[in-house]
């Protein structure tokens, strides 16, 4: 039988505050274990949260982001469960009225722009982490509690995916959004972005959705895809053999690259839902909203589609520019100087794109700033030096960080544009190369090129080269 | 009157004076302790080497004469549930047993600045569920009217502590009635304030959304000082109000003539004992002297009160407790194999059986399939309880009622009975579902010579004016000066 996948996506992303959710406590990861916690993250007898109002402020600009409904009213809830990492055994949370609901996400899969509807944008707070210690038979486990009470944001899809295409490309989409509010720093390995796959298969054409299975422990987008791969396997081999399909939730094993049942539906936790009562509920006035929405900058799916309409830029280098927010706001800088899309495009993707990775750095720290782009692009464009000679200017602006203008002059590499000279070199290399010049007059057209070589290497490469291919045709063609 | 039966508002100007020193006063104090200790079982721990060093410290600065806090020199006592950094802070619960807080709660810091001598901390139900102390995880607490009575709860360590001038005066925290119920037993007076008019921060929550910490003292004049201390906003707690703090000690004396008082017929139905029921007209009769004026009035679903109350107060419970765990502080079970294992023993080992209870129930009441026939169901219910009230003070300024339908019972008495230990506070725990404020004084006594208390309830941030009306029948009575029967020296051995 001919199936078709059903994927709905649960996303967690850790919120770039400097401080955490509920207490003052620094976020910042890596820290030695235990080292940024008090009383309020630790769950101590006692204490009582504090909101963090830029963490709910961010979550706010997501949830606008990602087009949702926000509640005028919303408020936070208990949710509880008994885990060692969750220091009060129960995460503060949202469940009765999350705070964006009903909203979605344009992608783009294979060049279709596809609506992919977002259930609900909640906040809840992060767990600590634990550590099992390495020795063999150690009969104990240790919790590190720095990253308890760390923002997270919690992004609810509906199951509107239907191949691993789109929920890549829904992955993508959704971490450049976060990316491009400057909410999250994404970073799939410290772990502040992780993904959860819900899957279920139905019959091709059919409408109605096959039980779901969820799928956790997915740490990378790869393993999201792999996972999904394999479970879509997974399903159809059982409904292949007349079997139904258990709800329940699985957990992916990244090295063997299967997945192993956590615990069924039966099993599930019941999680005592109820609104807390040690914060008060917030009420989002239209002020509020609009101060939020003005924050939010073009988002990366829509620029990608003005940069290709406008700048008649193709799909690739669009999507190259908008990858992250600094390169399409580099290249939008140089083009508040000068009018050359195509030229700064390349120049950005080829050559200064390469130098920042290399040298692992933001494109802003580079040494060249787009003033000096677009004034070397400028030098090409009129004619000044030749796009070899831009070349050597961009490694020195690069190495010294000067004005490309101060390097042609202190290096003497103006183009050469004088007929005469020009003419008088081109003299000089037939007379030297008799042997090139008749090949060419018998159609060896490629002849043609080595005296070009010639007289640009004899002039430094400062040579205007259509001048030199025309004033040579003219020479031996004629 | 000796030195230890004095107001905290008399010897404050004495220590201030200099015509006294704190440390005399807290040795004496100390001296008294060692006697009554043993039979009225107040204090879960006492500090007397910091409350004396404090005391010197406080008497120097005196002598500088440098400026000094409102409760300068003068010994306070701490519920247990209240966090101190310096004290263990064990909620009477083996859980907590010699846990020490890493911090100071809002209200201790608050006594810390106004420089109180904090002596110890005081005697409760395990985690302030119980209405008589008996559910203590480590001793029972006795009234000292009669040592064979409770002193009320859950603050019956506080209230026994007051009444037999062992502390000048003490916190309480009161969720359903646990500082006007153990208040009215003992014979002293007990404020209950406002929801958010006082920060949480640092009392080790019960019900989250009814708790409030309040001052248990000898008359209404301390509980106003107390108060000026403890009022006030506080940003840890995001339910504390930014209300002004008034002076509460200004014009206590004003007149109430022409008050209209609002008498609810749902409180003086079955149950009320009719002694309590006796007194408590004789003390209307004392207000109807001084010129107010008496209105009938009805709180229509006062009689949901009590199980609205245990629906959300123990969800609320259920999921505050949750955290005793074993994992990061106080008791774990030591014969425990595996993480699910280490859970249950440690809180089976560490949890009385009334707190057991109440987690059963409140987690009943929110699981899946429940919450909206109990937990939601409940909260709008209270929300109808609150409306009662609001309609009431549209005719009225205050609202009286006995405190308890019962004075102090026999210790034992309603133990193994907690539906009959729930109704203890029926008359008080509508105040803690409407967010009201609450005072309750000493009006009287029953034939066998045990305190009762009249509760005034009043509208939101209301206080000063409860303390008023309640010192308009102090000034005109003398049943605050009334003392226990606690004879020292025929106490000793007993």
């Amino acid at each position: 039988m001919e199936y078709e996948v059903v994927v709905g996506l649960e996303t967690h992303a850790e919120l770039s505050t400097i401080t955490k959710l509920f207490c003052g406590c620094s976020t910042k990861f890596g820290a030695e274990p235990n080292s940024q916690v008090c009383p309020v993250c630790l769950g101590m007898p006692g204490v009582l949260p504090v909101m963090n109002k830029k963490a709910f402020e961010s979550a706010m600009k997501v949830a606008l982001a990602l087009n949702c409904t926000i509640n005028k009213f919303t408020n936070f809830d208990r949710k509880s469960y008994y885990y060692p990492d969750l220091p009060k055994n129960y995460q503060i949370s949202q469940n009765y009225y999350n705070l964006g609901v009903d909203g979605y996400m344009n992608i783009d899969v294979n060049g279709t722009i596809k609506k992919v509807r977002i259930h609900n944008v909640h906040l809840e707070e992060e767990a600590g982490k634990l550590i099992h210690p390495e020795e063999v038979g150690a009969n104990y486990s240790l919790v590190d509690f720095n990253r308890a009470g760390v923002p997270l944001l919690e992004i609810v899809s509906q199951p509107d995916m239907r191949s691993t295409d789109e929920v890549e490309s829904y992955m993508q989409t959704l971490r450049k959004i976060l990316l491009y509010t400057e909410v999250s720093d994404c970073k799939m390995q410290e772990g502040s972005l992780r993904f959860e796959a819900s899957i279920s298969l139905r019959e091709k054409g059919t409408e109605k959705l096959g039980n779901r299975v969820e799928i956790k422990n997915l740490n990378s987008m790869k393993s999201v895809i792999k996972g999904m791969e394999y479970e879509a396997k997974r399903q159809a081999e059982l409904l292949d053999r007349g079997e139904t399909i258990a709800r329940e939730t699985r957990l992916w094993d990244e090295v063997n690259e299967r997945s192993e049942r956590m615990r069924s539906k039966e099993e599930a936790q019941d999680y005592r839902y109820f609104p807390e009562p040690d914060l008060l509920p917030v009420l989002i006035d239209e002020k509020w909203m609009s101060e939020i929405k003005s924050t939010i900058p073009e988002l990366p799916f829509d620029r990608r589609q003005r940069f290709m309409e406008v700048f008649k830029l193709s799909d690739y280098d669009a999507s190259c520019l908008t990858e992250e927010k600094v390169l399409a706001d580099f290249f939008e800088y140089c083009l508040s100087i000068s009018d050359r899309p195509k030229a700064f495009c390349n120049w950005i993707i080829n050559d200064l794109l390469r130098e920042a990775k290399d040298r692992k750095l933001d494109i802003y720290n580079l040494p060249i700033k787009p003033k000096q782009l677009a004034a070397l692009v400028e030098t090409i464009e009129r004619g000044i030096i030749s796009s070899t000679i831009a070349k050597e200017v961009f490694s020195e602006m690069i190495l010294t960080g000067k004005d490309p203008q101060k390097i042609i002059e202190e290096k003497k590499l103006v183009q050469i544009n004088d007929e005469g000279f020009i003419e008088s070199v081109i003299d000089k290399m037939i007379a030297s190369n008799p042997n090139v010049v008749e090949d060419y007059k018998k159609g060896k057209k490629n002849a043609l090129a080595f005296l070009i070589g010639q007289v640009m290497k004899e002039t430094k490469g400062k040579a205007n080269p259509k001048l030199v291919n025309e004033l040579l045709v003219k020479k031996v063609g004629g | 009157m000796s030195l230890l039966q004095s107001t905290a508002y008399q010897i404050k100007n004495k220590i201030i004076s200099r015509e006294i020193k704190s440390v005399d006063l807290v040795s004496s104090l100390f001296t008294r302790i060692k006697h009554v200790e043993n039979n009225i079982q107040a204090f879960i721990v006492t500090d007397e080497k910091k409350a004396i060093h404090d005391a010197i410290e406080i008497d120097k600065r005196i002598e500088r004469g440098e400026e000094v806090g409102l409760l300068a020199g003068i010994p306070v006592a701490v519920k247990d549930n209240i966090c101190t950094k310096s004290l263990p802070t064990t909620c009477a619960s083996k859980i907590l047993q010699n846990f020490i807080p890493p911090y100071d709660a809002f209200i201790v810091r608050r006594l810390k600045e106004e420089d109180a001598i904090i002596i110890g901390k005081t005697n409760l139900d395990e985690f302030a569920m119980g209405s008589s102390t008996e559910n203590s995880g480590f001793k029972i607490t006795r009234n000292p009217w009669n040592l064979e009575c409770v002193p009320g709860g859950s603050s019956g360590g506080s209230a026994s502590a007051v009444a037999a001038d062992v502390a000048y005066m003490a916190l309480g925290s009161d969720t359903g009635g646990s500082i006007r119920q153990p208040a009215a037993l003992c014979g002293i007076v007990g404020v209950k304030p406002t929801y958010g008019r006082v920060s949480r921060y640092g009392l080790v929550a019960f019900g989250s959304s009814l708790d409030q910490i309040g001052p248990l003292t000898k008359d209404v004049r301390d509980a106003a000082l107390l108060m000026q201390v403890i009022a006030g906003y506080d940003s840890c707690d995001s339910t504390s109000v930014k209300v002004p703090v008034p002076d509460y000690m200004e014009g206590i004396e004003s007149d109430v003539k022409g008050l209209r008082i609002g008498i609810p017929k749902e409180y003086f139905a079955t149950g009320l004992k009719s002694d309590v029921h006796t007194v408590i007209k004789d003390a209307l009769k004392v207000y109807k002297r001084l010129g107010v004026e008496i209105i009938d009035i009805s709180l229509p679903h006062t009689e949901y009160a009590v199980a609205v109350y245990y629906i959300v107060a123990n969800a609320e419970a259920s999921s505050n407790l949750a955290r005793y765990d074993g994992v990061r502080y106080g008791y774990r079970s030591n014969n425990a194999q595996g993480v699910i294992d280490m859970y249950s023993k440690t809180r089976a080992e560490g949890f009385g059986n009334e707190v057991k209870r109440r987690i059963m129930l409140g987690n009943y009441a929110l699981s899946s399939g429940y919450y909206d026939a109990y937990y939601l169901k409940a909260s709008r219910v209270r929300t109808l309880i609150k409306n009662d009230f609001d309609a009431a003070f549209e005719k009225v300024d205050c609202i009286m009622s006995p405190t308890s339908p019962v004075p102090a019972f026999k210790i034992g008495e309603r133990a193994n009975n907690p539906l009959e230990m729930y109704l203890s506070d029926i008359y008080t725990i509508p105040a803690n579902l409407a967010g009201i404020p609450g005072i309750s004084i000493p009006c009287g006594f029953s034939k066998e010579h045990l305190p009762i208390g009249l509760q005034i309830l009043a509208k939101h941030f209301e206080e000063k004016k409860l303390l008023q009306i309640a010192y308009a029948f102090e000034r005109e009575t003398d049943f605050h000066l009334k003392k226990p029967p606690l004879n020292v020296s025929s106490l000793q051995g007993a």
